[in-house]
């Protein structure tokens, strides 16, 4: 069951836990003292300080979708990622619960706090991808999903009495899972990321990277990332989309080198050298999740959530979502779509 | 951990996830992208310089001269933060013997770039716009007097539904400190009584800290600001300030015993924020669902030229059709 709001224990600590790329310019939020001083100088960056305050105020969507076959690990991932039971994990199909016909999407929503930031997250899991015998153009439910989300959008966006936010339902993200089998990627990773990549931010993580050595990891690593330059294949953060140098060689970094991310997910504790970390217990060793000597998840984690959660936004709205509505409109002859209302008004002035 | 800086797997707090460092990665994007505000100044030539200190490094074109309206966009820069502030001047306001038509010319201007902004929005490519819908208008109310004169309600009415409306009193120097608070109070007074709507200060969140609360208390308490300008460098105190000379004495601009000035300052800087917000949220919004409600054209200038495509390729279409369906025709399939 979910694990209820996490506390922020200890403000201190987690300001150490803020990365700065860059400099972060002090800022004088609020005036040096009362009487005289009350009005001192204040300056235009207190400007920034107003809307990151507004941004803790109100909180934010983050949706995130797993895809790939069954048994890889992806609810246990997710659950890993955020720390809680946001994804209920598939313990094998008993009896009543048979293998979906067709790729299922089904979303689960929990709000989550930490440090005064309210996120209501959405697990968006795809039970059935890849299951099948003949899998030809499973990916299209999904896409389907995708596109729809972007459609209730739209629709919000061009309704004549719009609402102050807009929900959000847009995946910002798709992590795809590639199973770990050391030799290279497998037709359906390569047909679905070919489709998707064009209208979702797609993560490809290696999952259950347990089953490799060190070697066979860097080796298969490689592989994948030629595989996917060979095939055009643009995953998340895509070159065209960098928005400087500074962007560009962090995330050259990112492509070139640490992508994908070859992760072990885990739900359970264990006692490694007197500290409590998350695990797999193995006759040959406990392999910590959160040990970057033993896999890759906590680069996975820090770059999602910690560094790149607000870009995955603006990338699925500014070009994703932007893409989807300028072919609407396109579509359309230049006119926005129709809602019931906008259609009520069209009529009443023709 | 590789990122140049933190490390941050240590201390690692258990159970933390990371994403209350979101604020964070906003914060940097939007330092990165900077800020656009405008002003609009109605009554008195306002110096900027007076606001802005001197930060003011280059002054760029003046973007329109209509009778009535000029404009003109600064870039400051402080600490890394853009501002990209608008500075809409209305000379002339109020000096005509008939004055009906200059206060047109003003709300034309507010709702032509609420207009701009529809058409951009409602646009096929929405990547780069610009917002110049006007945040803030400052009105300058005249000392003389009793209060509101019947051109300053009038118009106040007519654009209190599009703009964030501060009421200032101008050249306080004229006014002793009781027949300020006199001033003052006569015109709130008068505001609520003609039903004016001026832009209220939020009061200050139970979170924020004394000296915030006290700060918004002490703005909110001083509306209409009463406020002197000045461009001159006058030396009082054995230090230059900005000031205005008399043989009586200096009056300081930046001096809080002397004028409201740096208050003034201070609302709008630390409400800027707030003030595009209602302009969005409240004002553009009700533009735009007036505006869409009325009908009309305001949709993609492309629009025409798409539809001449359209029936262009519809008629190709047809054509390939009717080749292929006569003979057996070298359908090499390619697809306009």
């Amino acid at each position: 069951m979910f694990k209820g709001p996490v506390e922020s224990k200890n403000e201190a600590a987690m300001s150490e836990l803020v990365p700065e790329p860059r400099q972060k310019p002090v800022v004088p939020m609020k005036p040096m003292g009362i009487n005289a001083n009350l009005l001192g100088y204040i300056g235009i960056d207190t400007i920034i300080e107003q809307m990151r305050k507004k941004t803790m105020k109100t909180g934010f969507d983050f949706n995130i979708m797993v895809v790939g076959q069954s048994g890889l690990g992806k609810s246990t991932l997710v659950n890993t990622l955020f720390k809680s039971q946001v994804s209920r994990k598939s313990s094998g199909w008993n009896r009543e619960e048979k293998i979906p016909k067709t790729v299922e999407i089904k979303a689960i929503g929990h709000v989550i706090e930490e440090g005064g930031v309210k996120m209501k997250l959405t697990v968006i899991d795809t039970p059935g991808f890849g299951d099948q015998i003949n899998n030809e153009n499973c990916w299209e439910p999904i896409e389907k999903y995708i596109n729809e989300q972007y459609e209730k959008f739209l629709k919000e966006e061009v309704n004549i009495a719009r609402k102050k936010r807009i929900p959000d339902t847009r995946v910002h993200c798709c992590l795809y899972f590639i199973s770990p089998t050391g030799h290279s990627l497998r037709p359906l990773d390569l047909e679905f990321m070919k489709h998707l990549s064009k209208v979702v931010n797609i993560i490809p993580v290696i999952a259950k990277a347990d089953t490799m050595t060190l070697e066979e990891k860097i080796e298969f690593k490689q592989r994948v990332r030629k595989e996917l330059e060979v095939n055009g294949i643009e995953f998340y953060p895509q070159k065209e989309f960098d928005e400087d140098l500074e962007d560009k060689t962090e995330n050259d970094k990112i492509r070139q080198e640490s992508m994908p991310f070859a992760v072990v997910g885990s739900d359970k504790e264990y006692q490694v050298n007197g500290k409590r970390v998350l695990g797999r217990k193995t006759p040959w060793g406990i392999i910590e999740v959160e040990n970057l000597t033993h896999c890759e998840f906590a680069l996975l984690r820090d770059f999602v959530i910690r560094t790149h959660l607000q870009d995955l936004k603006e990338v699925t709205h500014n070009i994703h979502y932007e893409t989807y509505r300028a072919k609407r409109l396109n579509d359309n002859g230049g006119l926005p779509p129709m809602t019931a209302e906008t259609e009520e008004n069209h009529e009443s002035n023709l | 951990d590789q990122r140049g800086g933190e490390n941050f797997t240590n201390p690692e707090t258990p159970g933390y996830v990371g994403f209350a460092n979101l604020p964070n990665q906003v914060h940097r994007k939007s330092v990165k992208k900077g800020f656009e505000f405008t002003l609009m100044v109605v009554g008195k030539k306002i110096l900027i310089n007076s606001i802005l200190k001197d930060q003011v490094s280059c002054l760029l074109e003046k973007i329109e001269r209509t009778v009535q309206i000029e404009a003109s966009t600064v870039e400051i820069e402080e600490r890394g933060v853009k501002l990209r502030l608008t500075v809409v001047d209305t000379p002339g306001y109020g000096d005509a013997i008939n004055c009906r038509d200059c206060f047109k010319t003003i709300i034309s201007y507010i709702d032509e770039q609420f207009e701009r902004y529809l058409h951009d929005e409602s646009g096929l490519n929405r990547r780069h716009i610009i917002d110049n819908r006007v945040h803030c208008c400052f009105y300058f109310i005249s000392p003389f007097g009793h209060g509101l004169k019947p051109l300053d309600v009038e118009f106040m009415k007519a654009i209190h539904n599009k703009v964030n409306i501060v009421p200032v009193i101008a050249k306080a120097d004229t006014l002793s400190l009781k027949e300020r608070e006199r001033l003052k109070k006569r015109i709130l007074d008068e505001i609520e009584e003609h039903g004016i709507k001026i832009y209220h200060l939020p009061d200050a969140e139970s979170d924020e800290d004394e000296d915030f609360k006290e700060q918004t208390r002490l703005l909110k308490a001083s509306i209409p600001f009463c406020v002197v300008g000045s461009n001159q460098l006058i030396e009082a105190k054995g230090k230059k300030v900005r000031g205005r000379l008399y043989p009586w004495g200096v009056v300081e601009v930046e001096n809080p015993e002397h004028n409201d000035f740096l208050k003034l300052r201070t609302m709008l800087i630390t409400h800027m924020q707030d003030l595009q917000e209602v302009t969005q949220d409240l004002h553009y919004e009700n533009f735009r669902s007036e505006r869409l409600k009325r009908g009309g054209r305001f949709v993609v200038a492309a629009k025409d030229r798409l539809r001449r495509m359209q029936e262009m390729i519809a008629r190709m279409q047809a054509q390939m059709q009717m080749q292929m369906q006569s003979g057996e025709g070298d359908s090499s399939g390619h697809h306009v």
